[in-house]
């Protein structure tokens, strides 16, 4: 390495939100035709660092070299300029905007002065083909598309832009199994053609199976660079987190005697052609997970509990009686008790401009108020103790969460609910882009819920959550439930071959499907 | 392969817009005692290319999720200058048309600088320049009156070949000279751009500032067009407040007519055209069918109404509630 110009390099680079220390003297060396895989924790610094190097934000000092030249760079252009290009974990596309017109959106090609529109398809089609995406159709609007669809043009779009270094800051979060295969096979490709590829995920196994070269990031600074494959995971995690790496998972109590009442029930749920006849049943005390691969109808399953959907067949019991949940806030109310925390949560579960206060107290201000008018007192008292419980970081209950962490900006979302101690909680992928130290306090806040009698249903794409928190596990394939896995059936072979929908050979006969 | 399919998405609120034209359009004629004559085209004409100015005007700032409340005061105000400006020799006529579009492409410029630099928000920066653009035609006309050069306003309000309406030709002319370069060039897509979503516009290198700057700066010299034609059909400038605010909020009517959506980033300026001409055949259909020109306030209400309703049809079909806020 030493006397060889890397191809960027980055020193000393320090930058502060007011007071707060997004990054300290940190540095990073990127080389040509490599996966460099970038660690840490949320609120390590790696997104700051990403936007540095993409000219989103200007660093306070330190220096950046290219080819050995020093650059600064004023926006997102001028680095596209010079061939660096992020895919950032917010998606960065343009919804009314077709698909066509969001990947030449930094440099559409011109004719007489105005967009040429066939040259334009020609490159969106190139870029799709390249990202393995040719499914989509350049002149669908974005807007129409699903999440794991966007991501594949926004990295679509990158492409087209030529990068020499090519950033993607959790790009996989949203994707479908089989997608991430692919865009796996087109980033190698990229390697071999001599890109160097920065990779942020918090998916160890991701990087593990991509990475050259690994630096971890703590505190704002960079702690660590190793080539990849030369640290277990457990020494990569307590470099990450900078303590003991033990017992992620609290562990699970005896099971819940079968022979309790179910808390919620569905017989034979149905719903235009992503459910199909689902029945389950999920107790006080338990943590039942949904598991299988993306988009095979677990969200929409926990939408039909919620009352989001209409026109639903079947049959939803609470506590033994059958009740109509026609809406989210009949779902919430006293009798059903139920809360959803949502898979996206900027959208769906925060408003991001008001704040931290105002946030948590909107599900439960029914239960705050008295003829309209909200008691102050009790909301703070309430308010307290949930940011107590949670051990929600924030600077003040007064300014806008969106200025919190993505992790702390989860805790909000739970403890917004969990003011209403809702005796039904339903998760949807709730630790998706979370740090793996907050990630850990959301399982055993789980655990403890579930301890003082709460019944969860817990959607995770990952299977790690599923077999660490899990009482059972019933496996959604193609809208109906494949299979259903009970304490120590749940592996991550039997949850990956269920996902799939293969009789795997280890399949424990008459434990198995309940489909 | 569906290609088409795709373009008919996108243009389902012009198509909309030129529907609900067409059809009240030939109802009208068909009642007219003179029926579908050039006569009668000429002078619906006419009456139709006002709004449509202005309502152009108003797409291109809608489409940047913003709104302008000082349009039709910039209409106002242009027709008070030509009718100072807009006379003698054909030379100095040319110069005088050139200066009324200059001013008003000032006006929007002026909107444009204090909405993205000044950052105010859209609605109380153009309320406010409103009454200012309002404040200097008063001062240029205290009272109804001046003049124009009348051969160029009768030519241009008249029939070319005898059967098109002029108006309707420069209306033409000028979506093709204006609106159809815009709307394809990169500025244009920043505009739509920064109107659907600024943040990401932002994070993918566009020119969000050019664009908007762009899209106010050209509404104000639509409306100054706007403004040379009711000189042209009046002969006269005159500072009426209450037809300055009628056009804006009329403006802003038509350009939900003709499908642009008032979140930004979405819709066409040929439909908010279909937009005010629709709304504009609301009276005519009135006077057709002899009903008191006091019920037309109340007609055009419900006709809105009905249209805005239309694109709100597709919720009754949504099985998943949240699709309700999309």
């Amino acid at each position: 390495m030493d006397g060889v110009v890397p191809l960027f390099r980055m020193e000393g680079i320090s930058k502060r939100y007011g007071g707060v220390r997004a990054l300290e003297n940190a540095g990073l060396v990127v080389t040509g035709a490599s996966i460099h895989g970038i660690l840490g924790e949320n609120g390590a610094g790696k997104s700051t660092l990403i936007k540095v190097m993409a000219g989103v934000v200007a660093p306070d000092e330190g220096r950046m070299t290219l080819d050995g030249r020093e650059v600064t760079f004023a926006s997102p252009g001028a680095a596209n300029k010079a061939g660096i290009v992020c895919i950032f974990q917010e998606l960065s596309l343009v919804p009314e905007l077709s698909v066509a017109d969001n990947i030449v959106i930094s440099d559409p090609p011109k004719r007489f002065g105005m967009i040429d529109r066939k040259a334009q398809r020609r490159i969106a089609e190139e870029a799709l083909a390249r990202a393995g995406a040719s499914d989509i159709h350049p002149l669908a609007l974005v807007k129409d598309l699903p999440l794991s669809r966007r991501q594949m043009v926004e990295i679509a779009k990158a492409l087209a832009r030529k990068p020499r270094i090519l950033i993607l800051d959790e790009a996989t979060s949203a994707l479908t199994a089989a997608d991430v295969s692919k865009i796996f096979d087109v980033l190698k490709r990229l390697r071999s053609e001599g890109l160097a590829l920065l990779y942020i995920s918090h998916r160890m196994n991701e990087i593990a199976e991509l990475a050259d070269q690994c630096t971890v990031f703590r505190n704002g600074r960079n702690v660590a660079s190793y080539a990849a494959g030369s640290k277990s995971d457990n020494e990569v995690v307590e470099l990450m987190i900078g303590r003991e790496y033990s017992h992620i998972f609290p562990s699970k109590p005896a099971a819940v005697p079968a022979i309790a009442a179910p808390r919620l029930e569905a017989r034979k749920l149905s719903w235009a052609d992503r459910l199909h006849d689902i029945s389950l049943t999920v107790r006080a005390g338990e943590v039942v997970g949904l598991g299988g691969l993306d988009g095979q109808g677990q969200r929409e399953l926990l939408l039909a509990f919620f009352g989001v959907l209409r026109g639903l067949g079947g049959q939803i019991l609470i506590d033994g009686k059958p009740v109509s949940i026609t809406s989210p806030s009949v779902a919430r109310d006293d009798g059903i008790g139920m809360a959803l925390i949502p898979e996206d949560r900027k959208t769906e579960g925060l408003m991001l401009p008001m704040t931290v206060r105002e946030n948590l107290s909107f599900a439960a201000l029914d239960r705050l108020s008295k003829a309209g008018v909200i008691d102050r007192a009790a909301e703070q008292r309430l308010i307290d103790d949930m940011v107590g419980l949670l051990a929600i970081k924030t600077a003040g209950l007064d300014i806008p969460v969106g200025a919190l962490s993505g992790g702390n900006q989860q805790k909000v979302v739970i403890a917004k609910w969990l003011m209403r101690q809702p005796r039904i909680i339903l998760l949807n992928d709730p630790t998706r882009g979370i740090d793996v130290g907050t990630k850990q306090e959301l399982y055993q806040l789980m655990r403890k819920l579930a301890d003082a009698g709460a019944a969860i249903l817990f959607y995770s794409t990952d299977y790690d959550e599923l077999i660490g928190c899990c009482d059972r596990v019933l496996v959604l394939y193609d809208g109906a439930v494949k299979r259903e896995l009970v304490g120590a059936e749940i592996t991550e072979r039997a949850l990956i071959s269920s996902a799939l929908n293969i009789h795997g050979e280890d399949s424990p006969v008459g434990l198995g499907a309940d489909a | 392969m569906k290609d088409w399919r795709y373009w008919l998405a996108e243009q389902r609120g012009t198509l909309l817009a030129f529907g609900i034209f067409i059809v009240m359009f030939a109802i009208y004629t068909s009642n007219h005692p003179a029926g579908f004559t050039a006569n009668v085209v000429q002078t619906a004409s006419n009456k139709g290319v006002l709004l449509a100015f202005v309502a152009m005007a108003q797409t291109l700032v809608v489409i940047t999720a913003g709104i302008d409340l000082s349009i039709g005061m910039i209409f106002l105000l242009t027709n008070c200058l030509a009718s100072w400006l807009v006379v003698g020799t054909p030379m100095q006529t040319t110069l005088g048309v050139i200066a009324v579009l200059a001013v008003g492409l000032l006006c929007g410029a002026i909107n444009g600088a204090i909405v993205i630099y000044g950052r105010l928000q859209p609605i109380v920066a153009t309320i406010a320049t409103g009454a200012v653009y309002y404040g200097i035609g008063l001062l240029l006309r205290p009272f109804p009156g001046g003049s124009v050069n009348e051969d160029l306003a009768d030519a241009l309000t008249s029939r070319v070949f005898g059967v098109v309406p002029a108006s309707l030709v420069v209306l033409l002319a000028v979506v093709l000279v204006i609106w159809v370069p815009f709307s394809r060039s990169v500025l244009g897509r920043a505009a739509y751009a920064a109107g659907s979503s600024e943040t990401a516009a932002y994070m993918s290198g566009v020119p969000i500032r050019r664009g908007k700057f762009a899209a106010y700066t050209l509404a104000g010299l639509l409306a100054a067009i706007g403004g040379l034609f009711l000189t042209f059909f009046t002969y006269t400038g005159e500072a009426a407040y209450a037809s300055g605010n009628a056009y804006t909020l009329f403006s802003i009517a038509a350009v939900v007519l003709g499908g642009v959506s008032l979140f930004g980033g979405k819709g066409s300026a040929i439909g908010a055209i279909f937009g005010a001409l629709a709304f504009r055949t609301i009276g005519d259909l009135l006077f057709v069918f002899d009903f008191d020109p006091l019920w037309q306030p109340l007609f055009q209400g419900v006709i809105l109404l009905v249209a805005v309703s239309l694109g709100a049809f597709a919720l009754f079909r949504v099985r998943n509630r949240l699709e309700w806020f999309l």
